[in-house]
């Protein structure tokens, strides 16, 4: 095994996450903040698209489920941040179950247009339910939760609420991460994969495919939901296009950017894009243009994301040692 | 073990399997015979529940298995290889037939176990039987035409079946391929008392280890018994007539 | 009526090639700027205005064929994950072409002035264009059906979209034919939108718009069938103006629920065919 197959990554990117705060400016956590959320709405949508094989348009859904429920819960209920996250994802699970269960029926092109449909049919609601959602303006003004006694521990002191409330991200998505990293590494996600890789034989050897998809399908809303309730906390509001297909565009570009192939893959595409976005729409407004051609070099020229590409380099330049 | 009885299937009005019946007796070896487009995968597709059938019933050690999902019918001892290759192509040839240990010992559903370490005895000693166990690492979509076709036999194997239908298992096999696998089948067909139902074009792999051969023309069963009965059936011949092998 | 144009344009592409082309819509929004930038140039006086609409259609529907045959037939091969992908980096990049060319203002072009008049049916007044349009929709749809059903092209077309492999085999000109298909439904993309341009304003973003409404339809007649399409532009059309008159803060939710609606009833719409 080579040297650098060794080196435990995750740990240490998670450490240098923690670090953020106190060795950049406020922008610097800003976009960090921004990334490591969407690297866990990434990385659920991998489950399906990588990992099972099923291609969804409307995975936003859940991200906007989640968003909503957090925040409602919050600003006009004021139930504590310890029960509204997790409430987050509980609900977004029951979306993505009672949607889930017509989607699995159908194969390929209408499963996505159906993923489309009930993802446009939440934005809908969520755009139009004046009394609940706020309709078209949302939610502004989610509050933070309460994060008085992160100030009380040695070192955090110092730092801001937003700070605070980063930090809690980092610590609560590479949780969920690890969470997915294990269902990937399991024999369920071993049954994921045949399903993947060939449907008919996963059949034959035991496996219930329509079950196992329905089961991807509301684990990987769950954390989408779990990415949404997060998110609007640190978007300090929760508005309708959250859930639009647009927002599903986003994260499913990001899965491929950083390559379905792999679990950190999507997480790798989220740093990418949102860096990338950053540093564009600093110079142009167009935006939109140097995605599109981005997508297309992608597309011509490294069918594995990044992700692929880094795969092929690392075996290329380090070679494994073998007797 | 296995009794058929009148299945009948067609497609758009084509009709592909017309009451098909015969018996497949425990620890035979029985053979399915019939030129292209006589409806053999059709038939095997019926019987596995890959396809519905407008008529007709299966019945597994007295049970009525009809139109049982693929998914449950291989947990009650029916094992099936493809015709066209049918492996996890991405996977290596060794999660291949583990993925199969892990279907089919239940712990499908487990989500928190690392797969690793989980039957590694028994997933080696399978690939070891078949002869692959030097190729364990290799990606299964790599491996030459006859490996692969070993490996599908794995997959079934690892659900340690009673019977084992297989679809054309020495198609596009060179001669001494098509030995290699025969020999492989039987043998294993004999250490674990299975009983065998394959379907075949190379009449002398059929003659040579069926013990009972049923045929198949335009979906019907023209001729069903012994070899020698149906070496001498007047149909069977009539409908081979300029066909060689 | 002209939405069935757009999505029979769509419809063809997946009938025949397969893939969902979310650039559609964007060939849609050239069609009007290219239309408005011939207007801007040639005016719209003395029947010059059907020029323009029809400059602006071959325009892009060259713009398409260029693509396709230089680009997309490129990933025939990969997944159609790829190819899906593909037409919406496209729909990106051209989508903001536009907006670099033309900037960010509304744009108009005035009505040729054959028909700017209005005709006073019960109190309500309906311009001239307007019916026009109403008119011309099925009959170029009428033509199309025509040209699919009675030439020989059209008879190839039909063929590739049931069996692409046995068409080759028999000395048909298979990539050429994919190329011809994009073109046409480009045009017909393009022509909607160039038809449009004087009745409603054109405005970056009518892509994006135009685009779900287009997969509406497809999904709820049926992905590449021709009547379908028809069937679906008309209930869709119903359904929209049912809702707003009615149920006005359901209508958009009514028109997904009904596309979920079909897609688990009937996934191949109302008129389609189950896909292989």
């Amino acid at each position: 095994m080579s040297h650098l197959a060794r080196v435990p990554w995750a740990p240490l990117v998670v450490l240098a996450a923690l670090l953020v705060p106190a060795f950049g400016s406020r922008f610097y956590t800003f976009v960090a903040n921004d990334v490591v959320i969407w690297a866990l709405f990434a990385t659920s949508l991998n489950l399906l698209v990588g990992y099972t094989g099923l291609v969804s348009f409307g995975h936003a859904a859940y991200f906007g489920i989640g968003a909503y429920t957090t925040g409602i819960l919050m600003k006009k209920l004021g139930v504590p941040f310890l029960l509204a996250f997790p409430a987050a994802g509980v609900l977004a699970a029951a979306f993505a179950l009672l949607f889930g269960l017509f989607c699995v029926r159908l194969t390929r092109i209408y499963f996505a247009m159906l993923t489309l449909a009930f993802a446009q049919i939440v934005w809908a609601i969520c755009f139009k339910w004046n009394e609940v959602t706020g309709g078209e303006q949302g939610m502004p003004e989610v509050p933070y939760p309460d994060l008085a006694w992160m100030g009380r521990l040695p070192w955090l002191d110092g730092l801001r609420t937003s700070d605070h409330f980063y930090l809690l991200t980092v610590v609560l998505v590479a949780l969920c991460l690890f969470l997915l990293h294990r269902v990937v590494g399991s024999p369920f996600g071993r049954m994921l994969t045949t399903i993947r890789e060939n449907a008919e034989r996963a059949e034959f050897i035991g496996v219930h495919v329509r079950r196992y998809e329905l089961a991807a399908f509301v684990l990987a809303g769950a954390f989408a939901g779990l990415a949404g309730g997060l998110f609007g906390i640190f978007n300090r509001g929760v508005f309708p296009d959250f859930a639009y297909w647009t927002k599903s565009s986003e994260v499913l570009i990001m899965t491929l950017l950083g390559g379905m192939g792999t679990f950190y893959g999507p997480s790798v595409g989220a740093l990418a894009l949102i860096l990338l976005n950053q540093q564009i729409v600093s110079y142009t407004e167009y935006w939109p243009f140097v995605l599109g051609t981005i997508l297309v070099v992608l597309l011509f020229g490294f069918p594995g994301g990044l992700g692929g590409a880094l795969e092929l380099l690392g075996r290329r330049l380090w070679r494994p040692r073998r007797a | 073990m296995l009794e058929v009885r009148d299945l009948t299937k067609s497609f758009d009005g084509f009709v592909a399997v017309s009451r098909v019946s015969f018996d497949v007796a425990k620890g035979s070896v029985s053979a399915i015979i019939g030129p292209n487009g006589a409806g053999k995968t059709t038939l095997f597709n019926l019987i596995t529940g890959h396809l519905r059938c407008d008529a007709g019933r299966v019945v597994l050690n007295g049970r009525d298995v009809t139109g049982v999902p693929p998914h449950d019918l291989c947990r009650m001892g029916v094992g099936r290889s493809f015709q066209r290759t049918n492996i996890f192509a991405k996977l290596t040839v060794y999660d291949n037939v583990q993925a199969a240990f892990l279907s089919h010992r239940g712990r499908g559903w487990n989500a928190f176990t690392p797969v690793r370490d989980l039957y590694r005895e028994e997933t080696l000693r399978l690939l070891e039987s078949l002869g692959l166990a030097d190729r364990a690492g290799e990606v299964a979509g790599f491996l030459s035409h006859g490996a692969q076709k070993q490996l599908e036999l794995g997959l079934a194997l690892a659900l340690e079946p009673d019977i084992l239908l297989l679809d054309e298992p020495t198609a596009g096999m060179s001669a001494s391929e098509t030995r290699e696998t025969i020999q492989l089948i039987d043998r294993l067909a004999r250490e674990r008392g299975l009983t065998l139902l394959f379907t075949e074009h190379d009449m002398e792999v059929v003659f040579s280890i069926a013990r009972k051969i049923t045929v198949l023309h335009q979906g019907r069963v023209i001729a069903d018994g012994s070899p020698a009965d149906v070496r001498a059936d007047a149909e069977v011949r009539r409908v081979y007539l300029g066909e060689r092998r | 009526m002209f939405l069935f144009l757009i999505a029979a344009g769509l419809s063809l592409i997946f009938g025949v090639l397969r893939v969902l082309n979310f650039a559609h819509g964007t060939f849609y929004m050239l069609g009007a700027y290219t239309t408005y930038q011939l207007v801007q140039w040639m005016g719209v006086s003395g029947g010059r205005f059907w020029l323009t609409a029809l400059g602006g259609a071959l325009v892009v529907a060259a713009l398409g064929g260029l693509i396709e045959r230089f680009l997309f037939r490129r990933l025939y091969g990969k997944d159609e994950l790829y190819q899906l992908l593909f037409t919406y980096a496209l729909a990106l990049i051209l989508s903001d072409a536009a907006k670099m060319v033309w900037g960010t203002q509304q744009k108009s072009v005035s009505r040729p002035p054959e028909l700017t008049g209005a005709f006073n049916v019960f109190g309500a007044i309906i311009p001239h264009y307007n019916l026009f349009i109403i008119l011309l929709g099925p009959a170029i749809a009428l033509a199309f059906w025509l040209v699919l059903q009675r030439t020989r092209a059209g008879r190839y077309i039909r063929a590739a979209a049931l069996d692409r492999e046995t068409l080759g085999a028999l000395g048909v000109n298979v990539d050429a034919l994919y190329t011809w298909v994009f073109v046409l439904a480009s045009f017909l993309g393009g022509l909607g939108g160039a038809l449009i341009s004087p009745m409603r304003a054109t405005t970056p973003g009518m892509d994006t718009e135009v685009i779900v409404e287009a997969f509406v339809v497809v999904v709820i007649g049926g992905l590449g069938s021709f009547w379908g399409t028809f069937l679906g532009a008309l209930i869709y059309g119903q359904v929209l103006s049912f809702g707003i008159l009615f149920f006005p803060r359901f209508s958009i939710f009514a028109v997904f629920a009904l596309m979920a609606a079909v897609l688990m009833v009937r996934p191949w719409g109302l008129l389609g065919r189950p896909l292989r």
